[in-house]
């Protein structure tokens, strides 16, 4: 599903970022990516959604070789999968369901579909009954829900979140936390680098460590290992 | 692209318009402010060529033909002038005709000359029109080469001053049109640019969606569009109202003879669709180049 081989990245100011790393992730994983700040982890997962390229190696998603996919033609490969963000990056003069629809709108599909479908993903993350609110008469943990149903109205195969719960309150952590499961459970791939220990070490999960551009630690169900 | 997906598009765009409603304001005030300024030099420089060109159309070239050439000699060098390059008219006026012109354009002076009607002092005379006014001089110093041409006339001296006045006038209106041009495409763009850096955020997340170029580039290139088409019809309003009444009101009070303005239908309607066109042209030009900067492509 996810293959990195022999992934470099040095950034043109010089920082050596990814320093060589070889890792595979299979259909159907939960994957925690862990480590500390500026230890590579934001460089890992943004050459998943190909927001960077690597240096030298290659980077394989769904079959795909993200290095070699054109500048233009990025917005394609990303129908593929679904992203989540620690500052949700929804439209904010956009509606609840205009955003969600809006990634259904782009790959061209039925109206018909597409409001069925987006009042189910709605639905499934719990913020129906919002559908018409802007993102700004949302609280938090709402506008997360509304980028999660976002990267999963497509049915992607795999759903890359990037710290989803760092601006959230541990309950709400906790609320969207049970979604990603949810979603998991459901067949999907996900990846998800977190700087939260409680939720590593409570929902048991294949962890992967990075360090200084390198993988220090990969265990099938691991623990967050660090302290705060 | 499905027809469906470009109905989305126009939606968009005019939802845009309202999501964005101070940057459409902004945006619109710009074209209007511009369009304006240039629209109402437009207007004074096309009145101006239009006045020029109808004084340049009166200037003709008169050749006094020499007594001494009979009828034969007279219709040879008729047939030779009409003959050269450039000449829009050729009329003859026999001298008997020219005396009765001058004695009544002169009024009750001209009496003063009636005894000459025994013998007549003047020439016979051919009146040449060119098709390029500028061309006079040229045909002028032709014909002064002709046999049997006694003199040419064709306003010598004064001619030339009016010739590199309305030059000098044309250019200058040239000049100052094309520059206003540029400083409202450089305004508005400006203000577009704005507009949408302040939604690069939208960009970027419509690519992480995966919305292609093309697809984010439609509702940006419809609302250009809108806003420049919105921003010209302040200043359409504007110059047709004023120029209506000039022309009905102030015009006819000019009875100087070459001051006629252009009428104002269909003057009004051109001028018009030329604003509207400049504004939407303006308009796109100007949202596309902003767009560009946050699309990598």
């Amino acid at each position: 599903m996810i293959e990195m081989i022999d992934v470099k990245k040095t950034y043109p100011n010089g920082v050596i970022a990814i320093n060589g790393i070889n890792v595979k992730i299979k259909p159907g994983e939960f994957v925690y990516v862990v480590g500390p700040s500026g230890a590579g982890k934001s460089t890992f997962i943004k050459m998943m959604y190909r927001e960077e390229k690597p240096t030298s190696g290659n980077i394989l998603v769904n079959g795909l070789s993200l290095p070699s996919i054109r500048n233009s033609k990025v917005p394609l490969f990303r129908r593929n999968i679904g992203m989540v963000f620690q500052d949700f990056k929804l439209l904010q003069t956009f509606t609840v369901y205009e955003n969600v629809a809006f990634a259904m709108e782009v790959i061209e599909k039925e109206p018909e579909e597409i409001k069925k479908r987006v009042m189910e993903v709605l639905d499934l993350v719990g913020i129906k009954h919002k559908a018409r609110m802007l993102p700004s008469e949302l609280s938090g943990g709402e506008q997360q829900r509304v980028a999660i149903a976002r990267s999963i109205v497509n049915d992607p195969k795999v759903v890359i979140a990037d710290e989803p719960t760092g601006n959230l309150d541990p309950e709400t952590s906790w609320e969207i936390m049970n979604i990603f499961e949810e979603i998991n459970k459901r067949g999907t791939t996900l990846v998800m680098a977190t700087h939260n220990r409680d939720i590593v070490n409570n929902i048991k999960r294949r962890v992967i460590a990075i360090e200084s551009g390198k993988i220090v630690r990969d265990e099938h169900r691991g623990d967050y290992g660090y302290e705060i | 692209m499905k027809f469906r997906t470009l109905l989305r598009h126009f939606r968009e765009s005019f939802k845009n318009i309202g999501r964005n409603g101070w940057m459409t304001f902004a945006s619109v005030s710009a074209v209007t402010v511009t369009l304006t300024l240039v629209g109402v030099f437009l207007v004074l420089m096309m009145n101006l060529n239009h006045i020029a060109g109808n004084v340049e159309k009166d200037v003709e070239v008169r050749a006094h033909i020499d007594n001494a050439a009979n009828d034969d000699d007279i219709k040879a060098i008729g047939k030779q002038i009409s003959e050269m390059n450039g000449i829009e008219s050729i009329i003859f006026s026999p001298k008997d005709e020219e005396l009765t012109n001058l004695i009544d354009d002169l009024g009750d002076n001209g009496k003063a000359f009636k005894p000459f009607e025994q013998d007549n002092p003047l020439r016979d005379v051919y009146i040449i029109k060119t098709k390029t006014p500028q061309d006079v001089i040229k045909v002028a110093k032709e014909i002064e080469g002709f046999e049997y041409i006694q003199s040419v006339k064709y306003g010598q001296g004064y001619v030339e001053k009016l010739f590199s006045f309305v030059n000098i006038a044309r250019n200058i209106g040239i000049v100052l049109i094309v520059g206003l041009l540029f400083t409202a495409m450089f305004l508005i763009s400006n203000t577009i640019k704005i507009t949408i850096v302040a939604r690069r955020k939208e960009i970027e997340i419509m690519r992480l969606v995966g919305a292609t170029n093309t697809f984010i580039r439609w509702p940006f290139f419809l609302e250009g569009l809108w806003l420049g088409i919105l921003g010209s019809i302040v200043p359409i309003g504007l110059i047709s109202v004023l120029y209506y009444n000039i022309y009905k009101y102030a015009a006819p009070q000019i009875t100087f003879k070459f001051v006629d303005l252009l009428p104002a239908s269909p003057f009004i309607y051109q001028v018009s669709a030329l604003l509207i066109v400049i504004g939407a042209v303006i308009g796109i030009w100007g949202s596309l180049m902003s767009v560009r900067k946050f699309l990598k492509v």
